[in-house]
């Protein structure tokens, strides 16, 4: 065999000249199940999991009414006393909780539309379905706000913004699909609609009366203020169910980072888990940008940040969620303790993103 | 090699429908891209065991041709028969376990190792529970072993050279532990070294017994490497058999435009095709 003739890399030799069993993968098996062991992977997913769960009960005892680490996490499991569970679980945790699903949705939606696309500047910003959400919300609070303020509680603001996103989501997807979902395209078409979008939000801003003007911006920045039990229950159980359907599709997509035709090859419906997967995508941003607003930037830097952790060539999705919920839960702790005074989330993961992704982009200039 | 007259008894008795067991067969199959026909009730069957490389002007339709064989493109006439079975009416992962796929130029996300990307051929024999057993290990060290690339299994696969990421993406179809392989134009963008090297594998693949369908772009190497050369047309078969059978300066001609000379390969013993372009020529 001819393949003698190809030079390996002097690391592959051992100092006698002979060449090391090739290093596949081992596996792990447990009972039925069987999965690829990668030390580093696990052992970096399973920290992120740790930091997160810590930065969330940090968060719950930061305020007014300064609660031990230890009582917090009593308190979270059923055994702490009963004013700190007031205060725990009526008051903070909503906010706390909020902050753990905006952050996952976020992050794995980032981590299926940059799969998907092939492109880490595929993002739902990006891809309009925050633009989309942006516009129907602002469009709810300037023209019915002053008139009818009963409707737009926080809750219709919430459906206006899940309609928005997921409508101009889809609308992308359609105008996107051309014998197929090509990512460039769907980031030319993304980007356009999203301008479109920004320009109906600038004009509804402008001719608004200035009061609504204000309740609009401070929506449009993303928030973790005032949440309520109602609407984070409603965020969780969408997010759960469609993280479930993620977790089973994305086996599937394994080998579609390939493109569609080795994935074809390799026996996977391509367009079916690529439909069901961006769908699940929207649905995450959407449901994320109704709970917390348009927070910017996550969904872009979570994957990459979890693909250089965990040493992936492609997005993670469940790191990439833990790193979404880290930096949205981690940043809103930043907004409300580190200065002095109080800022909207949205402020402190654009500071964040903003510079992060310029790193990123002058480390592949460097390169 | 397989003796030439076992090959062209076995396709004038497919021919002549007195047998049906060739592995896979397209039955006058039409195929077109939204609307533009560019192949027309085609018949081809696919002998076993040995390799046959279509080839035919740029247009032609023998990327689509592949493509139909290998269930990418659905016919919108005809059928193609892997196995005595529709392709189309097969579940996608049953034809992945028969027949391995290798499209033009495929890319690998920037820092995939080798052995991550060969792994990946083990799809089709997986599930979401049992996504990796010792069996798959060992069909993973097998296929890289057979390409000869087990040296660099720690590699990332944008960091070897183009003749040795062809091999691993052969090596990676070899995984899937098919015995019939299908390479869209298994050389393009190598040099002629490195296309001689990918194409020796190819030889030895087929020497322990997997049958081979490929598209290729340079007449000569078609000729040395194959046992059955399609020449197609305009969407139809020109000519199928042996090389020394079909290869005949008409033939290019007629195919291709191409005004060539036919002469014996000084080092085979096959045809080599001399093209006569406008300069520096002195004919006879």
């Amino acid at each position: 065999m001819s393949g003698r003739e190809l030079k390996p890399d002097g690391t592959d030799l051992k100092p006698d000249g002979t060449h090391v069993k090739p290093s596949v993968a081992p596996g792990v098996r447990l009972g039925q199940v069987s999965f690829v062991w990668r030390p580093w992977f696990v052992s970096v997913t399973l920290l992120l999991a740790a930091a997160t769960f810590l930065v969330f009960c940090v968060s719950i005892g930061v305020g007014d009414f300064p609660i031990g680490l230890s009582r917090v996490i009593a308190t979270i499991f059923g055994g702490g006393e009963r004013v700190d569970e007031f205060v725990i679980m009526d008051l903070r945790m909503p906010r706390a909780l909020a902050g753990l699903v905006v952050g996952i949705a976020l992050g794995v939606s980032g981590a299926i539309t940059q799969s998907i696309a092939r492109n880490p500047l595929a993002s739902p910003d990006i891809l309009g379905i925050t633009g989309g959400a942006s516009a129907v919300s602002v469009f709810l609070v300037t023209v019915s706000g002053g008139a009818s303020a009963a409707i737009v509680n926080s809750v219709g603001l919430s459906a206006a913004a899940l309609a928005g996103g997921l409508g101009t989501g889809l609308l992308v997807y359609f105008l996107a699909w051309r014998r197929g979902i090509d990512g460039f395209r769907l980031i030319l078409i993304g980007i356009s609609v999203s301008a479109v979008m920004e320009a109906i939000t600038t004009w509804l801003l402008v001719t608004a009366d200035i009061r609504d003007v204000a309740r609009a911006q401070a929506w449009l920045v993303g928030s973790l203020d005032n949440r309520s039990w109602d609407e984070v229950w409603v965020a969780l159980w969408c997010s759960l169910v469609l993280l479930v359907v993620v977790s089973c599709a994305a086996f599937q997509f394994k080998p579609m980072h390939f493109g569609d035709e080795v994935a074809a090859g390799l026996g996977v419906r391509y367009a079916m888990v690529r439909a069901v997967l961006l769908l699940c995508a929207v649905l995450l941003a959407a449901v994320a940008v109704s709970a917390a607003g348009p927070v910017p930037f996550v969904a872009l830097v979570a994957p990459q940040v979890a693909m250089r952790l965990a040493r992936c060539p492609t997005p993670p999705m469940v790191a990439s969620g833990l790193v979404g919920a880290l930096l949205l839960i981690g940043a809103d702790l930043v907004a409300r303790t580190a200065l002095p005074i109080s800022l909207p989330v949205g402020v402190v993961t654009a500071a964040i993103g903003g510079p992060f992704l310029v790193y990123l982009l002058v480390r592949a200039n460097l390169r | 090699m397989q003796g030439d007259p076992v090959v062209a008894q076995y396709i004038t008795e497919i021919e002549s429908g007195v047998r049906d067991a060739s592995r896979l067969a397209a039955r006058g199959v039409t195929v077109g891209y939204g609307g533009r026909m560019v192949i027309d009730g085609l018949d081809v069957a696919i002998p076993p065991g040995v390799i046959t490389t279509i080839i035919g002007p740029n247009g032609c339709g023998k990327s689509t041709l592949l493509r139909t064989l290998s269930r990418l493109l659905k016919p919108t006439r005809g059928t193609v028969v892997l196995d005595g079975d529709d392709i189309v009416k097969l579940r996608t992962r049953d034809v992945a376990k028969k027949l391995g796929l290798l499209p033009q130029a495929p890319v690998a996300p920037e820092g995939l190792t080798v052995s991550d990307l060969v792994a990946r051929g083990r799809h089709p024999h997986q599930s979401w529970l049992r996504q990796w057993s010792s069996d798959d290990a060992a069909v993973v060290e097998r296929a890289l072993a057979m390409t000869g690339v087990s040296d660099l299994a720690d590699r990332p696969v944008d960091s070897l050279s183009g003749g040795q990421r062809q091999r691993v993406w052969i090596s990676m179809t070899l995984a899937q532990g098919t015995d019939l392989l299908l390479l869209d134009e298994p050389t393009t963008y190598l040099d002629l070294a490195h296309a001689i090297d990918v194409l020796d594998l190819v030889d030895d693949l087929h020497e322990s017994g997997c049958t081979v369908v490929m598209v290729l772009h340079d007449l000569n190497l078609a000729t040395r490497y194959s046992d059955n050369l399609v020449v197609m047309r305009e969407g139809a078969i020109l000519a199928q058999g042996h090389p020394r059978d079909v290869i005949t300066a008409e033939l290019l001609h007629e195919a291709f435009g191409l005004r060539a000379k036919v002469i014996d390969d000084p080092v085979g013993d096959r045809p080599l095709i001399v093209p006569i372009g406008r300069t520096h020529v002195q004919l006879d």
